[in-house]
């Protein structure tokens, strides 16, 4: 490919795809796990640019939305939170690593063979054609995951309740020592409740009030 | 110009709409920067006078100078970086949070055609950049190795997590009723005169929004990430001069953009309330205006949240609000009623 | 508006388990501890529903619906109506060990319903989105329950692994999905078969795909080289949840493996047959050998589960309707025996002592001759032994591949099966031969002796009069697979 042939989206196709891999191999490479987790996050937020870039803005900020914006934001909070002994973890490093090799040469091997057939050239995938300007990408989605997306949709749906509940029943405990309390009856708590207003006379006598300051 | 074009052959084009591009996000940044400015002396005055007291009076008239005066001592200040801090990640931090901060304005539209970017899912933009300000917090909070600070962007991340949801779904309101994520067209759904704006449909939504947006600014009382009287200031308790004010920024940058966004949403944006009256760029500033004002009077009145109770609040109360809301919405699209919410 | 109702009314028994599943959530909320009886009943009831529902929508003819990704014929039908049954034999046997354990909470009986809906989605899907959909309900759900003891740390070991793993096998699974639908460009299986068998498509590509997609299949079904997680599951899960795993999911296993590989890419016929030929043989091998070596009664039913799966692929790699008509006589001959068998377990079992060891089951015949009975019925039946049910069920596979001229094969699966009764019949040697070693009484609900002894007289009843249920399945496979 010639350098006077691409275009501005090219060059932002590369720019991206090049910070991509980059963070998604530092991504693994990275010694400290937080630093590893951010990596992650510069990964999705590349790979929502090049969603951007072929028309599909509502998965692109999905993306973002879901995945850097929440599902990071709590694995950042607990890989904040471990005590990671780093040693450790690498102990076995190079006893596992011809294995390791092996099965990743041998993966990346096949995937060539797979991307390599015609099936996968660029003339066999033709470009699809560029969508009218009043196209939502957002709209059609909606459209299609309600018609004839309709059953693995609601299957997601499904999936995602039982994933509350099983999370909530390997979770929840009530613990005896807890000292949380419930807003609701802290709320219903009536000024009778708490304190006694007892009447006395405003008014003491002298010789009294001379006694209690003895006794203060 | 001509001869410019020439030269760069055909890349002018590209760099043509760069060259504009970047003037027009100028033109946004440097009033939002005053505005910023100016809210923080408007944010001193008006707590002064709740509290009985002047506010800051000696700089220029009436202090009109103050955020000036202050925005150079900070300039001028040391920017002091912990030794066992994450020195990349430190500065990160207030980047991070100034950042999304910016970057949200591109879709917000001050009049009609008056906007920078007029994509078409610009409400699910807003959301994703309003979520992608935690890291700022976070990183900030980690990168300090400090304990405050660590808690503070705990405390942090929890909540703003949390509140998202509630505000997601308060906004799934909006967007049914206007049937688009654009916010010109959430604006122009709302055409004729106050009582057609969503605040009156949506109103459960609107406060839901509204108090959403106030805890994922980390304003009081939902300031449990600073707390000042717990965790000393929370996730910036390292940071001094430029960077501490960055955070500054970016927190007032942010009550202004969720304050705009609710006057898009809910008040009809720059909509006149009465519809003989013309609209304009004016009405949508004066909404903001109102609920600004609504930021700082909280900030003066309520004191702060316990963090169980943030926690109660966003999931046991907003997000099943907002939802049934939503079922109710969209029942009614289903009636003959429909008409109360388009 | 028409076409949506058509669709709804077609997956009518899934809706009433989902709805169920979701008010017994609900009810549970707000039970109180001494009436969750209730929820048990609830549950039955659903059971008995939806088998109402599908008695009831019945053809003969294959229809499909939401845009041909939900196929409703004669073996969704009768697979269901198994399950069902299954499902509900299973509540019955783990109703007490639940609750001495305090393990008898909703969550359990709505994780258990959304697992069935999670089955019943596989078994009527029509597209690798609904059937991958479902199958991840149902692991979502297994892996919980699995993890449902919390305290128990080899509950929790086995849960973890169970999740990596079969996440690992999702993976795999989809990777060799994504495969097929680059090369044929759809993800519906009708769609899929058709392209496979219109198109010149690159033989390497759909053979990698293939090989994914086995493996995915191979892990959850557990067959040999994907077998790893299955002894560790099998032990380490509460017996109770062990019954669930050991029996229903097989059937969803059996419809995935006909849909995806019969249905989907008959055309590869020649290349799966080939991969489910080594499987097949080597989980007989190790799923015999390895049970020879176990003490543990659960680990042992695990391996032999192992080589019953590798039984059930025999049928399968004969790659002809006589052959699947076999296996699916076979997966339900075997899910009957897993009922009873860890129903026998449950049943020895008390609270505060799981009756898992080998040893446990010594001098049975001492404490109560008619579980010895129940349990030799159970154990000659797995070891194949005539003329229980399982005898007959390994004649039909083997007779199956015979007819496709897998002659050496059935001659190897003949001696290890003879290797393999060993442990079965030496179970039945401790129980008769051997001196009780504990005489505490055995207690459990009538209802779980009653229906535990119909579940092992079944086994021989099936096996001295198997034509019905083989008519059934002969009818199932036929009037659905053409």
């Amino acid at each position: 490919m010639s350098f006077q042939g691409l275009i501005f989206q090219d060059y932002v196709f590369y720019a991206l795809a090049a910070i991509l891999l980059f963070a998604g191999l530092r991504v693994i490479t990275a010694r400290n796990p937080v630093h590893a987790a951010l990596f992650l996050v510069l990964a999705f937020f590349t790979a929502a640019g090049i969603w951007l870039l072929l028309e599909a803005e509502f998965l692109a900020i999905a993306l973002v939305l879901v995945y850097v914006g929440a599902v990071m934001v709590l694995f950042l909070f607990v890989v904040m939170m471990l005590d990671i002994n780093l040693d450790k973890l690498r102990e076995g490093f190079w006893n596992y690593l011809p294995i390791a090799a092996f099965v990743g040469v041998l993966m990346a091997a096949e995937m060539a063979m797979v991307l390599g057939t015609q099936y996968f050239s660029a003339e066999h995938i033709i470009a699809p054609a560029p969508h009218p300007a009043g196209y939502s990408n957002t709209a059609e989605l909606g459209r299609q995951l309600y018609t004839d997306y309709l059953l693995p949709f609601e299957l997601a749906s499904v999936v995602l309740l039982v994933a509350i509940v099983a999370a909530i029943t390997l979770t929840l405990r009530d613990r005896k020592e807890s000292k949380s309390m419930n807003p609701a009856e802290q709320v219903k708590v009536m000024k009778a409740d708490r304190i006694r207003i007892v009447q006395m006379a405003s008014f003491k006598e002298p010789e009294e009030e001379s006694n209690t300051k003895e006794g203060a | 110009m001509e001869t410019l074009a020439n030269l760069f052959g055909s890349y002018w084009p590209a760099i043509e709409i760069t060259g504009w591009t970047l003037i027009k996000i100028i033109a946004i940044v440097i009033p939002l920067m005053l505005c910023v400015a100016y809210m923080t002396l408007a944010e001193r005055k008006v707590i002064g006078y709740m509290q009985v007291r002047i506010g800051p009076n000696r700089v220029g008239y009436f202090g009109l100078l103050q955020p000036i005066a202050d925005a150079l001592k900070l300039l001028f200040k040391e920017i002091i970086l912990p030794t066992a801090s994450n020195k990349y990640l430190f500065f990160l931090g207030p980047i991070l949070t100034i950042a999304p901060a910016f970057a949200a304005w591109a879709v917000v539209p001050f009049d009609l055609n008056l906007i920078l970017a007029d994509i078409d899912a610009g409400l699910l933009y807003i959301l994703a950049m309003t979520s992608v300000a935690v890291y700022g917090v976070i990183i900030a909070g980690w990168a300090s190795n400090s304990k405050y600070a660590f808690l503070g962007a705990l405390r942090s991340a929890a909540q703003i997590v949390s509140y998202e949801i509630a505000m997601g779904f308060a906004l799934v309101g909006v967007l049914m009723c206007a049937n688009s994520l654009n916010l010109g067209k959430i604006v122009l759904a709302q055409s004729g005169g106050i009582f057609q704006w969503y605040w009156l449909p949506l109103f459960p939504l609107f406060i839901v929004y509204f108090i959403s947006a106030v805890a994922e600014t980390n304003r009081a009382p939902f300031d449990v990430a600073e707390g000042e009287s717990e965790i000393v200031a929370g996730f910036h308790v390292e940071y001094s001069g430029m960077s501490f004010a960055v955070f500054f920024l970016a927190e007032y940058a942010n009550m202004i953009l969720v304050s705009t966004l609710a006057a898009l949403m809910f008040l009809g944006g720059w909509l006149s309330p009465v519809s003989n009256i013309p609209d304009g760029f004016l009405w949508l500033l004066a909404k903001v205006g109102f609920l600004l004002f609504f930021f700082l009077w909280f900030r003066a009145t309520f004191p702060r949240y316990r963090y169980d109770q943030i926690m109660r609040l966003g999931w046991k109360v907003f997000i099943p609000i907002t939802l049934l809301w939503i079922v109710v919405v969209g029942g009614f699209m289903q009636t003959r009623f429909a008409y109360l919410f388009h | 508006m028409n076409a949506i109702q058509t669709d709804l009314i077609t997956a009518l028994p899934e809706l009433s388990v989902l709805c169920m599943a979701m008010f017994i959530l609900l009810l549970d909320l707000f039970l109180k501890p001494g009436n969750r009886i209730l929820i048990y009943i609830f549950a039955q009831l659903t059971l008995l529903g939806a088998a109402y529902l599908t008695v009831n929508t019945h053809t003969t003819t294959v229809s499909y619906a939401f845009n041909n990704m939900f196929v409703h014929d004669p073996l969704a039908d009768i697979l269901k109506l198994m399950m069902y049954l299954a499902t509900s034999i299973m509540l019955v046997y783990t109703r007490s060990y639940l609750s001495l354990r305090g393990m008898f909470r909703g969550e359990y009986y709505a994780l258990v319903l959304f697992a069935l809906l999670g089955m019943m989605i596989m078994v009527s899907g029509a597209h690798f989105l609904t059937l991958y959909m479902g199958l991840e309900l149902l692991s979502l759900c297994l892996y919980t329950l699995v993890a449902l003891d919390r305290d128990n740390p080899l509950a929790t070991e086995a849960a973890m692994k169970y999740f990596v793993l079969g996440a690992l096998a999702s993976g795999m699974l989809l990777y060799g999905m994504s495969m097929l639908y680059g090369a044929t460009g759809s993800l519906e299986l009708a769609s899929i078969s058709n392209a496979l068998l219109n198109g010149s498509i690159d033989k390497p590509i759909l053979v990698l795909g293939l090989v994914f997609i086995v493996s995915g299949l191979a892990f959850k079904l557990g067959a040999v080289p994907f077998q790893m997680w299955v002894p560790d599951v099998y032990q380490g899960a509460p017996t109770a949840i062990t019954l669930l795993i050991g029996s229903v999911p097989k059937f969803a296993g059996f419809a995935l493996v006909i849909r995806i590989l019969t249905q989907g890419l008959p055309v590869l016929a020649i290349d799966w047959q080939g991969m489910l030929v080594i499987m097949a043989v080597l989980s007989i091998i190790i799923g015999n050998i390895t049970a020879i070596a176990q003490t543990n009664l659960k680990r042992m039913l695990a391996y032999s589960t192992i080589s019953h799966i590798g039984f059930l692929l025999f049928g399968f790699m004969s790659a002809s309707l006589n052959g699947f008509a076999s296996a699916m006589f076979y997966i339900s001959a075997y899910v009957l025996m897993a009922l009873a068998g860890f129903g026998m377990i449950l049943l020895l079992s008390r609270k505060g002592f799981e009756a898992e060891n080998l040893d446990d089951l010594k001098g049975l015949n001492q404490r109560s001759p008619w579980a010895a009975f129940l349990m030799l019925i159970v154990m000659f039946s797995m070891a194949g032994v005539p003329p229980t049910l399982g005898f007959y069920a390994k004649f039909t596979v083997l007779q199956a591949a015979l007819q496709a001229g897998f002659i050496w094969l059935v001659v190897f699966a003949v001696l290890m099966a003879a290797i393999g009764a060993f442990y079965y019949l030496r179970i039945v040697k401790l129980m008769y031969f051997d001196e009780a070693q504990q005489h505490t009484p055995i207690a459990a609900p009538f209802e779980m002796r009653l229906i535990l002894s119909i579940n092992a007289l079944a086994l021989l009843g099936l096996g001295l009069w198997p034509q019905p249920l083989m008519d059934i399945c002969a009818y199932a496979i036929g009037s659905s697979l053409q």
